[in-house]
This record gives structure tokens, sequence and C-alpha cells, in this order.
């Protein structure tokens, strides 16, 4: 019968063994040359689905199985990062893999997710440094580790409906866009909403703190890593700016009107639709204006600032695309291939920029004479190149910070919170036990 | 000595026999193992690897022993307490409201004279749509934007609330969502009404009962162990409530599964937010395994005190039958 407890725990030590196999961390090995051209299928996961954007996407691969006719590229659409994770933890993880938010690349570099890609940059003597705007780094690396590449970025800004504007031109100061947000809404007899200049909640589509933080400069996170929400008067002043305007309209009033509204990615978005007369939103909506609403005439600005900030008017947030290979990938060097023909061929990102209305990443795409160019596309490579604009750095806890941040915005724009500097007193503690729990901070 | 061993082994058994009764045990276990290996490979690993995972930091690919840290994150986690509050409020009102609804519906459909197949089926095919199907239909017909509930409110002048956007309401919401899918416990509870015998109620309606009467006398009694299990079944399903939660929260607040997009679980203000649905989001969303798994050992310890308390209940009602 002794021999029962003995035995139980070897078990058990084996089954706790074989649960935490998968655990190791890998280093990457990088391939000597890229001299071995034996004919290669390697898998690549993406999360582009709408039509033109993935014809334009097989375009692209197309212009790639000509440079690297040995690679063969079975692509994979409409993959959301859960599938990527699953498939890493699972042992069978696609040869590339594209993620469409930044907001998991601390984690995918901190655990080993996706490889560091370094070395493979020093191998191809790539600089980051002079090839990307120093933005982008901020979102690609973390902790020294950088392990997934931008391919193609996104900025933040303004589209206006001139329609529904009657010569007004758009705003630059966040007084003037309650201002002509009230001057623009049209009511009936009910006070139900028929079209809103400008609908302020958090919840309206774009309007996540990400994006709408930049307005007044508000800061996420201290150098240490700990919320700075609270302590910075820059979100207080946002919220504050936000409630008033909601206040104006009426939050149910507001939330019967929002929920009216169609799907954000379909031609039924609420601008393309004449039911919003400006609307906050990333560079793509373009591309989507001109195929679901040619009709439309609109312009573009940068987004409105802080009144007592107007030396940043032209800022916006900047995030993008991500691309990396994922640890366990079976083909690495035809990855790193394909990874590097995505992030770093001007001619390949100027017509994928030019097919889908995104900004090109490097700097040489961005200085491209054949980068189309018009107005309302031009207002984003503005902001994409102004000092100014910001982006939220690679954070452990960015899905968590953003929600919780969201959920107070929520509580005090609906008036169920009244008390602001209580509830992001809150926001910070919530983000600091949760830097604790996950990263030891 | 010897009697005194023999006394408390029982009296000496021919070692024949022994033998025998060895092999009768061996016999037994082989026949038992494929149900022992299943419960060894799905309940007790998973439930060790649980425990040891909670004294980790674990993000589903590195590990780092941290002691209780996860277990003292929970003590102040509000959203944690938040879910397990709106969990209970499920149990305590949806369980016992769509018993009763299910039991009302059978007993309706009992009475009927003509077209109760129809019936049954108008009540039973509800039960058949696909959780997220049934959940974005309630979902639009209660939006106060565009849904036909809110039209016909305001045709006859009558407010209608905010269902799943305002916090007051949408765990109500999800109740009347439950209702609505009730024809599970419908069918069950018909057969057990169909099976009470009529004579019972001839007898009592000679001796004078009322309706009232007859429904506590004899109906209830009688199908008291169906009652059990529609509420010991309901209360594990609603401690496991997740997807309609999900679901309604996702649409109503408008979030999309895309960059930029944030999803608040719970929306509005955690009044959606389940226990199973937080340990989701902590251990797939956040990368915060090992405090999941601190939260499933809470459900695991909730469930377990639910079902012994309900099999107690059953124990004692089984007894009294006897």
């Amino acid at each position: 019968m002794k021999r029962l407890p003995a035995l139980s725990a070897a078990v058990g030590l084996a089954l706790l063994t074989a649960c935490t196999a998968g655990t190791e961390n890998s280093a990457p090995s990088v391939p000597a040359g890229s001299a071995n051209h034996d004919p290669v299928t390697i898998e690549f996961w993406h999360g582009f689905s709408a039509d033109n954007e993935l014809k334009a996407f097989d375009d692209t691969l197309a212009g790639f199985k000509q440079k690297y006719p040995w690679i063969t590229v079975k692509a994979t659409k409409a993959v959301q990062d859960d599938q990527i994770l699953q498939a890493v933890r699972g042992g069978n993880p696609p040869d590339v893999a594209l993620s469409f938010t930044t907001d998991s690349v601390a984690e995918f570099c901190k655990a080993g997710i996706f490889q560091d890609l370094n070395p493979y940059l020093a191998a191809s003597k790539i600089d980051p440094a002079t090839l990307f705007p120093p933005v982008i780094a901020e979102y690609t690396q973390y902790q020294g580790k950088r392990c997934v590449m931008p391919m193609l970025a996104d900025a933040y800004g303004l589209y206006y409906n001139k329609k529904l504007m009657k010569g007004s031109q758009p705003p630059k100061t966040l007084s003037e866009l309650a201002g002509l947000a009230k001057k623009l809404t049209v009511k009936d007899d009910k006070g139900d909403i028929e079209v809103a200049g400008f609908v302020p909640t958090s919840q309206m589509y774009e309007n996540a703190p990400i994006h709408t933080g930049v307005m007044v400069g508000a800061k996420w996170t201290n150098p240490d890593g700990t919320s700075a929400i609270g302590s910075d008067p820059q979100w207080k002043k946002l919220m504050t700016w936000q409630k008033e305007l909601a206040d104006w309209y009426g939050y149910d009033k507001l939330e019967k009107f929002r929920k009216s509204f169609g799907d954000e990615w379909s031609a039924d978005n609420p601008f393309n639709k004449g039911k919003v007369a400006m609307a906050i939103d990333g560079e793509w909506r373009n591309a989507m204006l001109a195929s679901d609403a040619p009709g439309v005439d609109y312009g573009t600005a940068p987004l409105p600032v802080a009144d007592d900030q107007q030396d940043r008017y032209g800022a916006g947030f900047i995030t993008g695309t991500v691309i990396g290979i994922p640890r366990g990938a079976r083909h690495q060097e035809a990855a790193w291939d394909l990874v590097e023909y995505l992030t770093t061929d001007t001619d390949a990102l100027v017509k994928l920029s030019n097919a889908i209305r995104n900004v090109p990443s490097t700097l040489p795409a961005l200085r491209s004479p054949d980068l189309d160019k018009d107005p309302n596309f031009q207002t984003f490579l503005d902001i994409f190149a102004n000092p100014n604009s910001s982006t939220l750095p690679a954070n452990v806890n960015s899905v968590f910070n953003q929600q919780t941040m969201q959920e107070a915005q929520i509580q005090w724009e609906s008036g169920r919170a009244t008390d602001l500097d209580a509830l992001l007193a809150d926001v910070d503690k919530k983000i600091n036990d949760k830097l604790k729990l996950t990263a030891g901070g | 000595m010897a009697a005194t061993a023999l006394g408390r082994r029982g009296p000496a058994v021919p070692s024949s026999s022994r033998g025998g009764r060895r092999r009768a045990n061996l016999r037994a276990l082989l026949y038992l193992s494929p149900w022992l290996a299943g419960f060894a490979i799905f309940f007790v690993y998973p439930l060790l690897s649980t425990v040891y995972f909670s004294f980790q930091r674990y993000d589903m690919f590195t590990l780092e022993p941290v002691g209780l840290l996860n277990y003292r994150y929970l003590l102040h986690d509000d959203a944690a307490w938040t879910a397990l509050r709106n969990t209970l409020w499920l149990v305590v009102v949806m369980v016992p409201l769509r018993v009763l609804f299910g039991l009302g519906v059978a007993q309706l459909i009992t009475k009927v004279k003509a077209g109760a197949g129809v019936l049954r089926t108008i009540f039973y095919l509800p039960s058949l749509v696909p959780l997220v199907a049934g959940t974005l239909g309630f979902v639009y017909l209660l939006n106060p934007g565009t849904g036909p509930v809110q039209a016909v409110l305001d045709a006859v002048g009558l407010p209608s609330p905010d269902w799943f956007g305002d916090p007051a309401w949408s765990k109500w919401g999800l109740t009347i969502l439950g209702l609505w899918s009730v024809g599970d416990l419908m069918v069950i509870f018909l057969a057990a009404l169909l099976d009470v015998p009529r004579q019972l109620y001839e007898a009592a309606a000679i001796d004078g009962a009322n309706a009232w009467h007859q429904f506590t006398r004899i109906t209830l009694p009688i199908i008291r162990p169906v009652l059990m299990f529609a509420t010991v079944t309901g209360v594990i399903q609603t401690l496991q409530y997740f997807t309609q939660a999900m679901v309604a929260a996702r649409v109503a607040s408008g979030a999309t599964d895309s960059a930029g997009s944030v999803f608040v679980p719970g929306y509005p203000d955690q009044s959606t937010l389940t226990f199973p649905e937080w340990l989701f989001h902590q251990g797939f969303r956040d990368y915060a395994m090992g405090y999941a798994c601190v939260l499933a050992l809470v459900l695991f310890a909730i469930s377990m005190v639910f079902t012994l308390i309900l099999l107690r209940q059953f124990r004692g009602f089984a007894e009294e039958e006897a």
C-alpha cells in the first residue's frame, strides 16, 4: 500500500510535466541565407476579409510569387488573434501570421508567441530605425524584443459631410466641435435625433479612449508602467467635455440614436447615410466610402484638440497592422522572406496602400511618387508624419486597460457615476492591481 | 489476540474463496476501467492542473511561481464579485421563473382540448434555436432604436426600457430570453403531468377538492422528482451561464471584433457579467490563466455546494417517498 502514494505522486508529477511541456521558450534559429531555393509551401494567416482588401492582398502575394517563385503561399483569410494563439499553443502554427490589432504585441513578445525578429533583421542588414517612422517602434516591440513588423499603418482623423456642414469649416478645437455639433444636429418634434452633428460618447464606433485621448494629449501610463489616468488632468478635461455634449443631446436619446445604426463596416455606416455630420475614423474609410457611398461629398481633417493646446493641432492616433513569425513555424527562412517582402518592399507597400487606402509604414514608401495622394488621404499622411501624433505603447495589459477606461467612460457619460475623480482613481487602482498580477509591477 | 484479530477481520475465509473475491474485484475494476480512465483524464488531471496553475503566473506559455498572489488578487477584484453576484441573481431569479413558467405552460397544454400538438410544438421550438441566434434575435427585438417591440410600445404611447443597455433591466432581458426558450423544461413537465393517474383527480373532485387543492395535493407531490431534476440541472446550467450574456452584451454595446473596438465584458456596467465569462476573459483575453484557475476553483466549490444541498434535498425526498 505504501507504493500507492509514491505512484500517485509520480503520476501527478508526470501529468504536470506534460501539462507544462509547452511552456518552454525556444530561441529562433536564424536562417543562414536564402541559398536554398527548393520549392516550399508556407501557411499564411491574415485578417483581411472584405472583397476589395482580399483582391488587393492577393495581388500583393502574386508580386511575392514573382520575386520568390520557389515559395508558394497558402493564405487563410479572416483569422483573429485567438486562433493564432491557439495554433501556436497546439504546436501547429502558420509560418506567418498577421494581426490587425497591436493590443497583444507585448504579450506576443514577452511570452515568445512570436519570434524575436531582431536576428532576422540583422541577417538581412535592415535597420528599422532608418526604415520606419519612430512611432512604429512603440507598437512593434516590447522590452527590446521586436517580435512583429509593421505592414501598413493607420491614422485617425475627422471625417465631415460637406453637405451637412452647410459651408462650415471643420473644427480645430473641442469648443468648436461642440458648437458645430449642436448647430448641425436635427431633432424631431419628440426630441429624437434625426441627424447628429457629432456623437460624443465613447461607444460610438471609433470614439474609443485610445483614439479620443489624443485630442487632449492624455497619458495612459507612467514610465514605471503604472496608470497615469487618474493623475493626468487631460482625461478629466476630455470626459467633462464629452459629458456636457452628451447631456445636451440627452444620453438616452443619444443611445437610442446610436442603436439605430447599421454595422460599422457595412454600407449602412451612418456617415455613409448622412446621419452624422462629423465622425472620428481611420484612413481606411476613404476606400470604403469610395466603394459603398461614392455619392457622399466629404472632407477630412485632423482631430480637434483641447482649446489650450492649439499648437498640437494636426496630431492623431496612430496604429497599424503587424506581421510576424509564430513560434514553431516550420519554414522560417521562407517565412522571413514573406515578412520582409510585405513590410519592406516599397513597390508592394505602395500598391497595397493605393488599393486599400492604408498608410504605408516605411519612410521610402511614404515618399514614393507612385503613392496616390488625393487631398482626403493626404490628411492622414500628414497626421502620420506629425510629431505630436501618438500611439498606445505595447503593454501586457493593453486590452484590460482599455476596457477599464472605457467602462469608466460609459458610467460617466450615462450619469451612473457622478464623482469623476473617484471614478478615475478607481481606474488607476484596477490597472495597477492588474499590473501586479500579470507582470509583477 | 487471534480471536480479536479474527473478530476484527470477520470469519476466516478459505484461500480459494479469497482468490475468487480478488478475481471478482479485478473483473469489476476491468469493467469500470473505461470510466475510471475517463474520470482520471477528464476530471482528476484537469483539477490537479488547475490547482497547480492557480499558484503560478501563467500566460499559457510561460510559468512563474507566485504563491498566493492570484488568490490575494481575487479578494479585491471587484469585477469577480460583481460577476458572482450576477450569476447568483440568475440562479435565484431565472431558474425558479423558468421552472414555474415551464410548469405553467405544460399545465395549460394539458387542459387544451384541441390543437395541443400545435401549441406543444410552438412552445418547444424556441429551445431548438441556437443560443447565439436566439440572443441576437432578442437583442434586435428589444433594441430601443430599431426594434419592433419599441415601435409597438411607442405607437401605444408606452415607455420602453433600454433592455440590454440599462443595467437595471439587462438581467431581466436575459431572463425573458430564458423564459422564451423554456420548451426543454415544458416537454419534461408535460410528460410528468400526463403521467399523473386521472382517477386521483376524479376521486378528489368527488370529495369536493377544487383545482388548487388538486394541483397542490395530487399533481405537485407526484411530479416532485421531475421538478427537482429541472431545478438541479437548471442551477448547474445557470452557474455556467455564458453564451447569452456574452452575445447580448457584445451586440448591445455595438463593439465589433476589430482593432480599436473595445468590448467591455458585461455591458452595461458589468450588469450581465457572469462568473464563467469573467473566468474566460481572464484566461483567454487577458493572458492571466493562473488567476483564471483560481476563479475556476471558486466556481467548482460553489457548484459543489449547490449540488450537495440539492442532492441532500433530493435524498430527503426519496427517503420520504420510500
